[in-house]
């Protein structure tokens, strides 16, 4: 899957999950604050991931992914080969 | 008070639909195709909550919740409980509920769907707990007082208001939000329907409802959700609220029988000790709601039940349950609320299908068709499955 793709995909799914406009997502922009999402939201965030990619995000992992840019690095570097 | 059933989403449509004798019963194609034996229910409308609450709030709401939600909008709004008086002062909350099969179901699918308990979400927990109405009105609407679910089979909406009525009678609460919740999708009540006790009139869903009535052959489940404000008389007159009626009494009694089968004496021993507790005798009570389903031993039962209390007096009897089906853990509020309307309108809605007594339903006298007629106070029963019996009497100010 290329980066583009991922990327693609990824806001859409972000976009229908979390009910926030496509336009608001940059690779700099802060993933909790332009999803509104708190602790226990973020729980959704990994499900996505989860049944979508099968990438299993450790809460240890999770802390490292601030932006939409870190989240699209995580899952282009943890898919399966 | 307020109402999210399939008979109305308003106390108006209510009213009306309670009037007319207009039912909410209906064919579902889905329950069909599922492999229902009896594919008919209430046709109750999902509200759309999409542009009042946030994407955040919703995820810990299933079906029923919602119901309750839109339920309670409307029973703040007529008793004019603003959210400003209930920030500043303490008001809890009972609610009628006893299942959360959709949501239980469809977030174990996930779950074992992707093999790892991440996929499950962040809603899945709240919405999967028998306490999910309170827990989800509590923190809504910021209630502060008492926080509990009252889960009681068939007879939960109707403990709700009892044990909130206690609460305020022994001065622990001033004002409780009560009701009873039901979720309405097929999964709620697939394993009901494999004990083979819903109706199967399949090609007449609206004459399926038939209580008491000689060829009665099952029930029709429906759902939805019905709130009422319950409050001390010098609290509700202090804030100016507009008061509707007065909780007499609550009576309640376990069958300590089967687990499903009611008997005579568990439910008559609820109606006494409802008279009983609100000082008042047979006479004086004006209608009576049965908890009537229209199940073959249920609704005999009951009959017999009602002739023992009230004796030589042939009481008015309908079942609302004839125009929504069964709501289950909502009927005992909504019914409470069914018959608040009957009262404040002078007229007694028509237990609709009722045709033909049979030996034993003949023993009560039960009003086939709606009439006008002013009452000041009803009694309502709700019996539930493991024999819990709950009685309420209501009188008319």
């Amino acid at each position: 899957m290329k980066r583009e793709e991922i990327i693609s995909q990824v806001n859409s799914l972000l976009a229908e999950e979390f009910e926030i406009e496509e336009s608001e997502f940059a690779p700099d922009a802060n993933l909790k604050e332009t999803l509104n999402l708190d602790s226990i939201n973020l729980v959704d965030l990994i499900a996505l991931v989860q049944t979508t990619y099968k990438i299993t995000i450790p809460v240890e992992d999770l802390k490292k992914i601030q932006t939409f840019g870190n989240l699209y690095d995580y899952i282009e570097s943890h898919l399966p080969a | 008070m307020g109402i999210w059933s399939c008979i109305g989403t308003t106390l108006d449509e209510v009213r009306q639909s309670l009037f007319e004798g207009r039912s909410g019963i209906v064919f579902s194609q889905e329950r069909k195709d599922a492999g229902f034996r009896s594919p008919i229910c209430g046709n109750v409308p999902h509200p759309d909550l999409k542009k009042i609450l946030s994407r955040n709030v919703r995820q810990m709401m299933p079906e029923e919740a919602q119901y309750a939600y839109v339920a309670t909008v409307q029973a703040l709004e007529q008793a004019k409980l603003s959210q400003d008086y209930i920030d500043s002062h303490e008001v809890g909350v009972i609610y009628g509920n006893d299942s959360v099969a959709e949501s239980t179901m469809v977030a174990m699918d996930k779950f074992r769907a992707a093999g790892s308990t991440a996929a499950c979400g962040s809603g899945a927990i709240f919405q999967s707990m028998n306490s999910t109405v309170t827990m989800n009105l509590a923190t809504l609407f910021h209630l502060k007082g008492i926080n509990l679910t009252a889960s009681a089979a068939c007879a939960s909406g109707s403990q709700s208001l009892g044990l909130a009525f206690l609460l305020i009678k022994n001065g622990l609460q001033d004002c409780v939000i009560c009701g009873g919740a039901e979720e309405n999708n097929m999964y709620g009540i697939a394993s009901f329907d494999a004990l083979q006790t819903f109706s199967t009139r399949i090609d007449d869903p609206t004459k399926a409802s038939r209580p008491f009535d000689r060829d009665r052959d099952g029930l029709v489940p429906s759902g939805g959700a019905a709130t009422l404000v319950i409050e001390s008389y010098e609290h509700a007159v202090k804030r100016g609220a507009p008061i509707l009626a007065e909780i007499l009494g609550w009576g309640f009694s376990g069958n300590g029988d089967h687990i499903s089968t009611p008997n005579v004496e568990g439910p008559a021993r609820s109606l006494l000790r409802c008279l009983e507790s609100s000082g008042v005798n047979p006479h004086d009570i004006g209608y009576v709601n049965a908890h009537a389903t229209s199940t073959p031993i249920g609704d005999s039962r009951e009959a017999e039940a009602i002739a023992q209390v009230f004796g030589d007096y042939r009481v008015p009897v309908t079942s609302t349950k004839s125009l929504t089906g069964h709501e289950m853990w909502m009927a005992g509020a909504s019914e409470i609320i069914y018959s608040m309307l009957m009262m404040k309108n002078d007229f007694i809605a028509g237990s609709l299908n009722f045709e033909n007594p049979d030996e034993v339903t003949q023993c009560i006298n039960v009003i086939p068709e709606t009439r006008q007629q002013h009452f000041d106070m009803f009694l309502s029963n709700s019996f539930g499955f493991g024999g819990t019996n709950s009685t309420l009497i209501i009188k008319n100010l």
